[in-house]
């Protein structure tokens, strides 16, 4: 997340929005976001609903055995279709920003 | 007569130790953040100056001492280490197979979630006025 923070302009540059999402409540997302200075929208879905929806449940891997959300990241172009998926192995390993920015070079060559 | 100071196997005990405590540090660089390879290569040091201090412990007992802390220490030099790799090997990588998650090509599902200050927002929000949108889904800071 923090990553992602740091080159956001790179996104905003391309027109694109970042957004998160976790079981946290707005509580600590504000927290967060205050701490760490995370100016993108983080979103709260304590219920997983949408966890659920994008099936990137991670059954009990919560405190005290909850539910969470599987790191997985999305990018979806203007028209909400998918365009490239994360879908990590190892909690451990994340997406990066760079992988981000060059799957959206590669949808559409800088300059256009 | 009094025997001498065994150092290796204190010296060793703290360099595993700080290669159990460094984790966080190291998981922030961009060199060692996928793998902990740092981490093994400070249990490896430790290891190695554990083995020395018991050679020395056991093969000179009479010079040097530490046959009774040198094997604790080893003892829990071996349990930490399997505890780390177990860690680090199996209960990282016990992630869901996500067989159902949306596609490359498939349309997102839509959303309407509060942010943290409150205010509902929705995928169309994002949509609307960009060129897309990176949904980042996390395990989140409890």
């Amino acid at each position: 997340m923090r990553s992602f923070q740091r080159r956001l302009s790179e996104f905003e540059a391309r027109g694109v929005r970042v957004v998160g999402i976790s079981v946290d409540p707005p509580e600590i997302n504000r927290r967060q976001s205050q701490k760490q200075g995370y100016t993108f929208p983080l979103l709260s879905d304590p219920k997983t609903k949408i966890i659920r929806r994008y099936d990137v449940l991670h059954p009990g891997a919560g405190p005290k055995g909850g539910d969470i959300a599987r790191p997985a990241e999305f990018l979806l172009d203007s028209n909400g279709i998918v365009r490239w998926v994360n879908l990590t192995d190892n909690i451990a390993v994340r997406a990066r920003p760079e992988q981000v920015l060059d799957a959206l070079n590669q949808l559409s060559p800088a300059g256009q | 007569m009094k025997r001498r100071w065994n150092w290796p196997i204190w010296v060793g005990f703290v360099v595993v130790v700080a290669g159990v405590f460094s984790y966080e540090f190291f998981a922030r660089l961009p060199i060692t953040r996928d793998f902990p390879w740092a981490n093994f290569l400070l249990f490896g040091i430790g290891i190695a100056l554990l083995i020395a201090g018991l050679f020395r412990a056991f093969g000179r007992p009479q010079v040097y001492r530490g046959k009774i802390f040198g094997s604790i220490f080893s003892a829990i030099t071996v349990l930490v280490i399997a505890f780390f790799s177990y860690e680090i090997f199996y209960a990282l990588r016990q992630v869901p197979a996500s067989d159902g998650a949306p596609r490359v090509g498939q349309k997102a599902p839509d959303f309407l979630l509060l942010d943290q200050n409150g205010k509902p927002v929705g995928l169309g929000d994002l949509l609307s006025n960009s060129k897309g949108v990176v949904v980042i889904f996390y395990r989140g800071f409890w």
